[in-house]
């Protein structure tokens, strides 16, 4: 008997047979009340077959191997657990990186997932739809795999107990909220070139690879799993943020001057936010891969470089904010730990100054700033904490509107100045930390006069627990504070030398190696 | 000419994969990080099947390549033969 043989359809046709047709046009509704959002910002799109996922992967292809990652993940997850994994990490200030990565970064992993469903509902094309749903269960996937792997430390450590509780209220989570939140109450297209893009594509490299890297390089196999298993979704994200960027500018030449506007904005927001990376990279991981100012120029500089070189056909220029990265890679790292070292006591993590040698590799990374600015201080602050005067700081620092980060960043050209901005606008006064918040300010001004800041919140005595009275005699805002967070004051915070954490891991690691 | 890149976690199929890219890109630089390898090549890159199956000894889907990915710079364009990742400039 003859058999026909079929030949197998190939990835194109496949893709193709998959995902397109599947959409049509409403009848009994205008399109444009069924789909309200994506005219607004002014993107004009002709053609929304143009737009392609050049990784081809449709959603059978998609089950399959998301399946196959998580199984590897809760594999190890198990093996982590069962082995008393925690103990083989280089020391428990390591577990502290965990802690900010947590109430931090994981949440956000989640306002991802809820903003790639919305959008994807928004786009009238089915192409972006399949990318931005494949997006959004895999950041959903994030935030549950985060969640699970580091679990398992806070069996046994400090400050992991309510990341979401925090992520509303702690004052330094406002920065990286703030910033899921601003792109989460934009329109659809400037979603897609805030986190698509901006974030995907330029700047979460340098989030994933070195510090994930740096996970494996501290013993912490748990974290790095649950990071490069994320990170191989990320591939995957970039690709969609840098298709998204080229089909609309492909599609209009209108669309070129709104687009760069959002470059420009959300490659500074992004900037901002990774002052936290920055600090991780530096100061937290007691075995460092590579310094945040190498990170910064092997996937910040060269690799933007090559793509804002490529994006230049179509009229996109490096944004200006770029030129003070050249001299903030420099400084960020240092002003940023040097803050939380000050602030030690409203955080729900511990801090502590870099040892002897750990200042000596900072200066090798360093050499035009870290003795000049940074060292002698950080050797006071070591010796005052000797002497038993623990510098804090009770003061609470001003923030700036935008990316909320405390006025902790200096002057362009004088690292000895804080640099302070300011703009009025309907009779009130507005800080920034630099010309480039102020600017994002001044264009969107009525968005950001509704920030959330925490320093207000608490003067304005928003952040007390329910109940709290604070004209009581010898009322205490610092506790009250700490109690509103849900950190609890002397196990939390404070110097991680003589803490909790430190004395447990140090405790536990005995045992395991004695009778 | 800017370099594309493209990073696997270390692992028994990767190892593999990287001989491979290492075979078909001449020019390809190789950076071994802790538990991770990256991959630069000047201007573009291509990773066959035909040369991944050959280092494995089993038939190999590229979309495989999903599961140990870490990140990638550059245009990407997939076909059931190649991955390949470019710049236009």
């Amino acid at each position: 008997m003859d058999m026909k043989v079929k030949k197998k359809l190939g990835l194109k046709e496949r893709y193709g047979l998959m995902t397109r047709g599947l959409g049509w046009d409403t009848t009994y509704q205008p399109m444009d009340k069924v789909f309200p959002y994506d005219k607004f910002e002014g993107i004009k799109i002709h053609d929304w077959e143009k737009w392609e996922d050049p990784f081809r992967l449709t959603m059978d292809a998609y089950w399959k191997y998301q399946a196959e990652k998580e199984r590897k993940l809760y594999a190890i997850i198990d093996a982590f657990a069962q082995n008393n994994g925690h103990l083989g990490v280089t020391d428990a200030r390591y577990i502290n990186t965990l802690k900010l990565f947590l109430t931090g970064i994981s949440p956000l992993e989640y306002m991802a997932h809820r903003g790639f469903a919305h959008v994807g509902r928004q786009m009238r094309g089915v192409g972006p739809r399949v990318a931005c749903q494949m997006q959004a269960i895999d950041e959903i996937r994030h935030a549950q795999t985060q969640i699970h792997s580091m679990s398992n430390y806070n069996k046994y450590y400090n400050g992991l107990h309510a990341p979401r509780h925090m992520l509303d209220r702690v004052w330094y989570l406002s920065v990286p909220k703030s910033f899921f939140d601003d792109a989460i109450t934009a329109g659809p297209f400037e979603w897609m070139i805030a986190i698509g893009f901006s974030f995907e594509y330029v700047l979460t490299n340098l989030l994933f690879v070195p510090f994930v890297s740096g996970a494996a390089y501290n013993g912490d196999m748990g974290a790095m799993t649950f990071g490069f298993s994320a990170q191989s979704d990320e591939a995957r994200h970039m690709t969609l943020g840098l298709e998204c960027i080229k089909f609309l500018l492909e599609q209009d030449p209108d669309n070129l001057p709104i687009v760069q506007r959002w470059i420009d904005k959300w490659t500074w927001r992004g900037t901002r936010v990774l002052t936290l990376v920055g600090m991780m990279m530096d100061y937290m991981l007691p075995k460092r891969v590579m310094s945040w100012k190498e990170a910064w120029e092997i996937y910040f500089e060269q690799n933007g470089t090559a793509l804002f070189n490529d994006l230049a056909r179509y009229g996109i220029k490096v944004p200006e904010c770029v030129n003070q990265t050249f001299e903030d890679k420099e400084h960020i790292s240092h002003q940023a730990w040097a803050t939380f070292y000050q602030y030690g006591a409203a955080a729900d993590f511990h801090t502590w100054m870099p040892k002897p040698d750990e200042m000596d590799w900072l200066s090798e990374k360093y050499p035009n700033t870290f003795d000049k600015y940074y060292r002698p201080r950080f050797e006071y602050w070591a010796e005052q904490h000797k002497a038993g005067n623990r510098f804090y700081n009770n003061t609470l620092p001003m923030l700036c509107q935008v990316c909320q980060i405390p006025m902790l960043f200096t002057e362009p050209g004088d690292p000895t100045q804080i640099c302070y901005r300011e703009t009025d606008y309907k009779e009130e006064k507005y800080h920034f930390c630099s010309d480039h918040c102020k600017h994002i300010f001044e264009h969107e001004p009525e968005k950001y006069v509704q920030a959330w800041l925490p320093v207000h919140q608490i003067y304005q005595g928003n952040c007390f627990p329910e109940g709290t009275d604070p004209t009581a005699p010898g009322f205490e805002p610092l506790p009250a504070v700490l109690e509103y967070y849900h950190i609890n004051h002397g196990r939390d915070n404070l110097e991680y030398e003589g803490s909790e954490d430190q004395r447990n891991f140090e405790a536990w690691r005995q045992q395991a190696t004695k009778n | 000419m800017s370099n594309v890149f493209i990073a696997f976690q270390t692992n028994e199929e990767s190892r593999y994969i990287v001989e491979a890219i290492l075979q078909d890109n001449p020019t390809a630089i190789l950076n071994e990080q802790p538990a991770m390898v990256k991959i630069d090549v000047p201007g573009s890159m291509t990773i066959k099947r035909a040369t991944i199956e050959e280092k494995m000894g089993r038939p190999f889907d590229l979309q495989e390549l999903q599961i140990h990915l870490i990140t990638i710079s550059g245009h990407l364009d997939e076909t059931d033969e190649e991955f390949n990742l470019s710049w236009n400039h």
